[in-house]
């Protein structure tokens, strides 16, 4: 493999990865305001003990999202110098208030919430998490954001003596309807992902019938916020398609694996063969539904591969514009699909537990132990998607991938971190999945008692009530 | 002033920020088998910066968006050029920031020991390399036009040329056991100050012995920076009043002055990392090979709308975020001692599988 290919490898490995812990993160955040919040309103001790069981939780994933972060914020010089040369005018901005607005946000404010419980008056505590969870929506905003531009670059033009991107109409690129949706859609996404988490393990615990006062509400929070995601989910990502049809069509036909321009384009639900070649063979097949995804109408015209192969042949040059097709068929239904099945499974939960019932039996605990990598897996699926549905592009028209490597990196170096990176994820990802389970199994805790406010100076000698 | 003018300074006040934040942490992280005798103490340590370090971390990586933002091929060519050097930074950061939240989450002593030599290691090797990265840029390195570029007078197509080795000179490992030693002297100086009884003594005595030979290098790194030095004439005042600065520190330290000892020494952090920097001015990388392909704050930087923009956000954030991250120190002022420490928390059931796997 040579330097690009590598490069790829290892932006794909450490993204994915990075991204299996901020839609957690994104998601279980706003449980624990929501835990908190009701325990200062109500004064209710199991929203306390809500609170401090996912709280841990959540600073387990956070701690992982945060270091994989910064990888993520360095790589762009390291191995994507090109790219970072031609776009930094342009790129560069959003990055930057990420870290100004939301980065230092987000870490100064959770640093005070661990510590901060008798160190801080109830409220002003309570808004520290407040403050954290505030501070992952705009880190979130501003880099999809940046992505979005990736997506669709708008507000800028090219220097023609350089050749360099130069920014010209920040709010374009900070409030394009790329940028919107994409926000909407990956934050209600995150509120699945983190919906059924705390669905699952309140069903651990109710089949195992310890602390059912307290993971009863759980599992109905959790399934509540399953059902009203999924439907931000849905709408966003019919949006999402049809500004993607007109803003990159190829990777709507290449989602579809449709090679030839239709009217009335069919969705296939499975196809067997090579989706890759012309010969995939659609298995069940919804008449007219891409074209509906696409245009609103089931018979509306959508182009296929091989017209804006044509197309873009003649607008860009020679080369292969087209984007790999069995990730992206594959990717776009498990999406869609895993998606879909969180919002059943949150239609049965509310069934099952309606009123004051509660399922017995080890059933609804082990499908919702199944059902809870789902949303994990589907969010990761839809950006696989549309990273790969975007190439050869690194950002749509402007600039081609293969353009954008750092031209003097060597292979042997680019394999020393990506063997590193992956090596030391993987350890980690052992280790943080064993912490987790721990304390799953550890359950809520019994003993919270609330700790007054005492903000005594030097001289005291009372313990910390929160160390590492 | 020009707005690159001021970006350049942005950038020289987020470094300093971050040298003068995360430089504690970094000290107090490499002390842990000095200072931290047993455990009680090392998680004494530790609860110093553990409020703290996380946001004092974001320093560096506002300084690594803003590079991004202002001088994009600043960032480009450096973080392309100094590839396994940030590598290993970057995996030192994490094991670091991983450790100091999953240190106590498990209650083993070979759990404990392993994550306090990830906080050992993933505080030295930034310490001593980010040190390294700063002296091959302020001293110069191999950055020529690519070969074959359309345009080789354009700074675009400069990159760095030279090897790994090539950045582990003599100039550059001197600046990295400056900042080494430095930081370790800053982070023993933080413990003194924040800490009370028996580490409060070994923190001070610590940061005698580790001063005095962070003086040695630290005036040897900047005495040997006039040679790179644009302006010498205001780089040497700054250099000298820093190391008087240092000793005065050193002074406070004997006196049992922690808060002047401290403050002293966040001063010295910040001359010599101006002096540094107003020396490399308007250069932002010298080649090494030609001055022709000096990278500069004129030709690497965004143009005049970006920066524009950023200046606006940053002047608005900057007073904000140094509002609130004072606050947090004021939050967490007391001192600590290991009478304070709870016990561990309680770290699940019995039957729990894990602590039978790692025990």
């Amino acid at each position: 493999m040579g330097a690009l290919d590598l490069a790829r490898w290892q932006f794909a490995i450490t993204t994915v990865y990075h991204f299996l812990f901020v839609p957690l993160t994104l998601g279980t955040v706003w449980f624990v305001v929501g835990f908190q919040t009701a325990w200062v309103r109500t004064g209710k001790v199991k929203y306390l003990q809500l609170t401090k069981f996912f709280g841990k939780l959540f600073l387990i994933n956070f701690a992982l999202g945060v270091v994989t972060g910064i990888v993520q914020e360095f790589q762009f010089g390291m191995n994507w110098s090109e790219y970072s040369r031609y776009v930094g005018d342009v790129f560069g901005a959003p990055l930057a208030m990420e870290g100004l607005l939301a980065f230092f946000l987000e870490s100064t404010f959770l640093g005070l919430w661990i510590f901060g419980w008798d160190r801080l008056p109830k409220k002003l505590h309570l808004a520290t998490i407040w403050a954290a969870a505030v501070g992952t929506l705009l880190s979130a905003f501003f880099i999809l954001a940046a992505n979005a531009w990736m997506q669709h670059p708008v507000g800028y033009d090219v220097n023609p003596e350089t050749g360099r991107a130069v920014l010209n109409d920040i709010g374009a690129v900070l409030f394009q309807n790329t940028s919107l949706i994409a926000f909407f859609h990956t934050i209600s996404a995150s509120f699945l992902v983190a919906g059924a988490g705390v669905a699952a393990i309140g069903a651990y615990f109710l089949m195992k019938d310890r602390q059912v006062e307290i993971f009863r509400p759980a599992v109905k929070a959790g399934a509540w916020v399953i059902l009203a995601a999924a439907i931000v989910v849905s709408v966003t990502g019919d949006m999402d398609a049809k500004i993607m049809v007109q803003q990159q069509p190829m990777k709507m036909a290449a989602a579809e694996a449709l090679y030839n321009t239709t009217d009335s384009a069919p969705f296939s639900i499975l196809s067997v063969g090579d989706v890759a070649g012309t010969t995939a063979t659609p298995v069940i097949e919804v008449p007219g539904l891409t074209s509906f995804m696409a245009t609103g109408s089931f018979d509306g015209n959508v182009q296929g591969i091989n017209d804006l192969q044509a197309e873009y042949t003649a607008k860009y040059g020679p080369g292969n514009y087209a984007p790999y097709v069995p990730v992206t068929y594959w990717g776009f239904r498990l999406m869609i699909g895993l998606g879909m099945l969180a919002a059943l499974y949150a239609l049965w939960a509310l069934w099952r537990f309606r009123g004051d019932r509660r399922p017995k039996g080890k059933g609804f605990a082990i499908v919702s132990s199944l059902i809870v990598l789902g949303p994990l897996l589907g969010i990761s699926a839809g950006w696989i998607f549309t990273e790969m549905g975007r190439q050869p592009w690194i950002v749509f028209g402007a600039q081609k991938t293969a353009d954008a490597v750092s031209p003097l990196v060597t292979p042997l170096e680019v394999w020393i971190s990506l063997i590193g990176f992956t090596l030391v994820y993987a350890a980690l990802a052992v280790v943080e999945l064993k912490l987790i389970l721990k304390y799953i199994k550890a359950g809520a805790p019994e003993d919270v008692e609330e700790h007054p406010f005492d903000d005594s100076q030097d001289g005291s000698t009372k313990p910390l009530y929160f160390a590492y | 002033m020009d707005l690159v003018t001021v970006w350049f300074i942005l950038i020289a006040v987020l470094w300093i920020g971050y040298f003068v934040l995360d430089g504690f942490d970094m000290g107090v992280g490499m002390l842990l088998p000095v200072i931290g005798t047993d455990d009680l103490r090392r998680r004494v340590m530790i609860n110093t910066i553990g409020p703290v370090w996380d946001g004092n971390e974001v320093w560096l990586l506002v300084a690594g968006g803003a590079t991004f933002a202002a001088f994009p091929l600043w960032y480009a060519t450096l973080f392309s050029g100094y590839y396994l050097a940030l590598f290993v930074i970057l995996l030192a950061l994490i094991l670091r920031g991983v450790a100091f939240e999953y240190r106590g989450k498990h209650d083993t002593a070979k759990w404990r020991a392993n994550w306090d030599r990830a906080i050992v290691v993933g505080s030295v090797l930034p310490a001593l390399l980010f040190g390294v990265a700063f002296g091959n840029i302020v001293g110069g390195s191999k950055i020529a036009p690519l070969e074959g570029a359309a345009n080789p007078a354009d700074a675009g197509s400069f990159n760095y040329v030279g090897s790994f080795f090539d950045l582990l000179n003599p100039f550059a490992l001197v600046v990295g056991l400056m900042t080494l030693t430095v930081f370790a002297t800053h982070g023993a100086i933080f413990l003194s100050l924040k800490t009370s009884g028996e580490i409060r003594e070994a923190s001070r005595k610590v940061a005698l012995r580790i001063g005095l030979v962070a003086a040695v290098f630290a005036v040897a790194a900047l005495l040997w920076s006039q040679a790179f030095s644009g302006r010498v004439a205001v780089t040497l005042p700054l250099s000298l009043v820093a190391a008087v600065l240092w000793l005065s520190a050193l002074g406070m330290v004997m006196k049992g002055r922690d808060g002047w000892a401290f403050l002293l020494s966040a001063g010295t952090i910040l001359l010599a990392v101006t002096s540094l920097f107003v020396g490399l001015f308007p250069n932002v990388m010298p080649s090494s090979i030609d001055a022709a392909y000096n990278l500069t704050v004129y030709n690497a930087s965004s143009q005049s709308y970006t920066l524009t923009v950023m200046t606006i956000v940053a002047a608005i954030m900057t007073p904000i975020v140094l509002v609130y991250q004072g606050w947090t120190y004021w939050v967490f002022r007391k001192r600590i001692s290991t009478s304070m420490i709870p016990p561990q928390p309680a770290t699940g059931r019995a039957d729990d599988r894990f602590a039978t796997s790692a025990s």
